[in-house]
């Protein structure tokens, strides 16, 4: 095991997963960085046959005996002693399959630029599943097809089981290239006992009671979508001109002085020590906050709606062995699977018949009653997911309209 | 031929850290301005041109950071000298046969991660913390009052994270000054002020001179602090590098920034040495 790995299971949860965007840390930073200017630099060389008939493509793929799955820290059921993964171990019992389950993915970026002079390069990445949160960087992938297409006959339990919520996401409709492992939202957090009242509102986030106190998150990709429900506007099919009014009211607020800190993930810090009253959140955070004894905490769907992200597995291409990949994913979308990691993961559970399982087999209510792991179906109609870029130029509009009120 | 081999020997010898050069700096240093004059996208690959219209958007965007980040690292390299010196001339003086435990505990706090460092002053600064907490109950403070979130903290985590590295090289050369001349100068009815303005801080100045350099450069460029302990205004110019690399990916304005940082920091450090640099302090030790 790596030292980082190890590190990773040391820190607590909410510093490392679930979290979409840059995490913080020199060594990763610097890793990262590297790698990325070497992607960047790396020569378009001849890449591998492309493939176009992926019916055929998976035709010829014979069973295999093996598994490689590359997931974030913390991410899936752990035994008792701290070692085993109990579903792993019952799907290679199940079906003979042997997985290598691998904790390398700290985020996004850093991965993203790990695999993609691989990926460009035509070679395989040694992985045969991956989990990567919808964003630039999933939008990145698929764009550059470097996602291999699901075989659907192949995963009945997904139609079978998976929830409303991450059936047909905007950003791969028809759930063709991917399909969800977590999900989380992102609402309100706040403390009633520093607010003095209940919080139901974007609103909130721009009373003047609360200024120096409210906490916004410096990811523009989570902070652009805050500005557009405040005015009523639907992020997932918002345009250019609904991003300029967003950053309009973002920036009113910052030079309100209301903003505390734009914040990465420290943000929970602030809510915890009381430096914000009121902030933007993860749903998963606030639940293992209030699990640490941060009792206080209490996370909101605002009524204009919230953000809602996925983490999706996906099979990389040059994958060797891509039947075991299907046979994972339609292994895990049963209600016992499912509850099982969720009864671990505490994020939102993509088969919403895992709540029985847990509840009447499992025995654990606190999780299977929390409305942070099973929300309403009313709250979940009211998240939205993030806006698809459809080019890089795009992307880099946005970040135009948005990256100043952080930056400054 | 052994006359060559003579006159070639010294070369032969340094051989190694000519290669050393090369590879771990020569060759990252032109991918990087490489890069920064490449037009292209992540998507589409990058194609090296003689594009200068970066450094241009780079400028425009960023001064008010590049000129917060110069603040920052002055502002932190002049406290921490002002709080290493006494430290260091303390032990140096003073420490007797416990110097290098005192050292010890100086270096104490840096054997644990530098995130985490930093995460551990935003619990201390936080508004209700150990720090804050009394004084606001006893009302010597206004509730509101918070020193997270303000350019100070950013400036008093640089200084803190940089202590170490001031007081080593202050110690080493504190160390080195010959106690006799303190003496003679003691015999020569010299006041305590005066031989230390007159024989310590002329000696001395060379390690001034080095600590400042190394604080100086690594504060400049860095973000951590900024982003932990900082709040809205005050990003400084590695936060701006990090959120091109990773968010935007955009690698042309982050290598732009980057070269123009190194470019900024080099100019200042050769004014600075013109000033105060080998030759200076040579004659002011004189």
């Amino acid at each position: 095991m790596s030292q980082d790995e190890q590190r990773g299971r040391d820190l607590t949860q909410a510093f490392y997963r679930g979290l979409t965007q840059p995490r913080l840390s020199r060594q990763n930073f610097l890793r990262g960085s590297g790698a990325a200017l070497m992607a960047a630099l790396a020569p378009q060389i001849a890449r591998a046959e492309k493939v176009t008939d992926w019916k055929a493509w998976w035709a010829k793929q014979k069973p295999t005996k093996n598994f490689v799955f590359a997931n974030w820290p913390l991410y899936i059921d752990v035994s008792s002693n701290g070692k085993d993964h109990p579903t792993i171990d019952a799907f290679t019992k199940q079906t003979g399959i042997k997985v290598t389950y691998q904790e390398v993915i700290q985020d996004d970026p850093s991965f993203y630029a790990k695999i993609a002079p691989v990926l460009k390069s035509g070679q395989s990445t040694g992985y045969d599943m991956m989990v990567i949160t919808d964003g630039w960087y999933l939008t990145e992938l698929l764009m550059q097809n470097f996602l291999v297409p699901i075989w659907r006959e192949k995963v009945p339990n997904f139609d079978k089981y998976a929830g409303p919520s991450v059936k047909n996401p905007s950003f791969d409709p028809g759930n063709k290239h991917t399909m969800v492992w977590q999900s989380g939202l992102t609402g309100i957090g706040y403390n009633p006992k520093l607010t003095k009242r209940e919080i139901n509102s974007i609103e909130d986030l721009w009373d003047p009671a609360f200024a120096g106190h409210v906490g916004m998150f410096s990811d523009v990709t989570e902070l652009g979508p805050f500005g557009m429900m405040k005015l009523g506007i639907n992020p997932t099919t918002s345009t250019p001109a609904d991003w300029e009014k967003a950053a309009v009211v973002l920036k009113e607020q910052k030079a309100k002085g209301l903003v505390r800190q734009y914040y990465e993930q420290s943000y929970i810090n602030a809510l915890q020590n009381g430096d914000t009253w009121i902030s933007m959140a993860w749903s998963g955070d606030i639940y293992q906050a209030n699990s640490k004894g941060y009792k206080d905490l209490k996370f909101v769907v605002p009524k204009e709606g919230c953000s809602i992200w996925h983490d999706n597995m996906c099979i990389p291409v040059g994958a060797k062995n891509p039947l075991s990949a299907l046979a994972w994913m339609n292994y895990y979308y049963t209600p016992k699977v499912a509850g099982l990691v969720e009864d671990y993961v505490n994020y939102i559970c993509p088969v919403p018949a895992a709540k029985d399982y847990i509840l009447n087999v499992i025995k654990d209510p606190a999780v299977a009653n929390s409305p942070l792991v099973f929300p309403p179906e009313s709250e979940l109609a009211r998240a939205h997911e993030f806006y698809s870029f459809k080019s890089y130029a795009q992307y880099q509009q946005f970040l135009n309209i948005f990256n100043p009120i952080v930056q400054s | 031929m052994r006359r060559l081999r003579g006159k070639l020997a010294p070369y032969l010898l340094s051989l190694p850290s000519w290669v050393y050069l090369l590879v771990f700096f020569l060759i990252p240093l032109c991918s990087m301005l490489g890069m920064a004059l490449a037009v292209g996208n992540p998507l589409t690959g990058y194609i090296l041109s003689d594009n200068f219209q970066e450094f241009v958007t780079a400028f425009n965007n960023y001064q008010d950071a590049f000129l917060r980040s110069f603040w920052y690292g002055t502002a932190s390299t002049v406290i921490t000298l002002a709080i290493s010196y006494p430290v260091a001339y303390w032990i140096a003086f003073y420490g007797g046969r416990h110097k290098s435990t005192y050292l010890f505990l100086v270096m104490l706090p840096f054997f644990v991660s530098f995130v985490i460092r930093v995460l551990a002053w935003e619990f201390i600064l936080s508004d209700q913390g150990f720090l804050l907490g009394p004084l606001k109950a006893i009302g010597l403070l206004p509730r509101s009052y918070h020193l997270l979130s303000t350019q100070w903290a950013v400036i008093g985590g640089l200084v803190y994270n940089s202590f170490a590295y001031y007081v080593l090289p202050l110690y080493v050369v504190l160390e080195k000054i010959d106690r006799r001349l303190v003496r003679a100068a003691n015999d020569l009815y010299a006041s305590p002020a005066t031989a230390f303005m007159k024989i310590i801080l002329p000696l001395s100045a060379p390690g001034v001179f080095a600590g400042f350099l190394l604080v100086f450069v690594t504060n400049v460029g860095d973000f951590v602090n900024a982003a932990l302990l900082g709040g809205p205004g005050t990003y400084m110019i590695g936060n701006i590098i990090q959120d091109s690399f990773f968010e935007s990916q955009d690698y042309p304005m982050a290598a732009a920034l980057s070269s123009m940082l190194m470019l900024m920091l080099m100019i200042a450090i050769l004014l600075y040495s013109k000033v105060f640099g080998a030759e200076a302090i040579q004659e002011y030790a004189a």
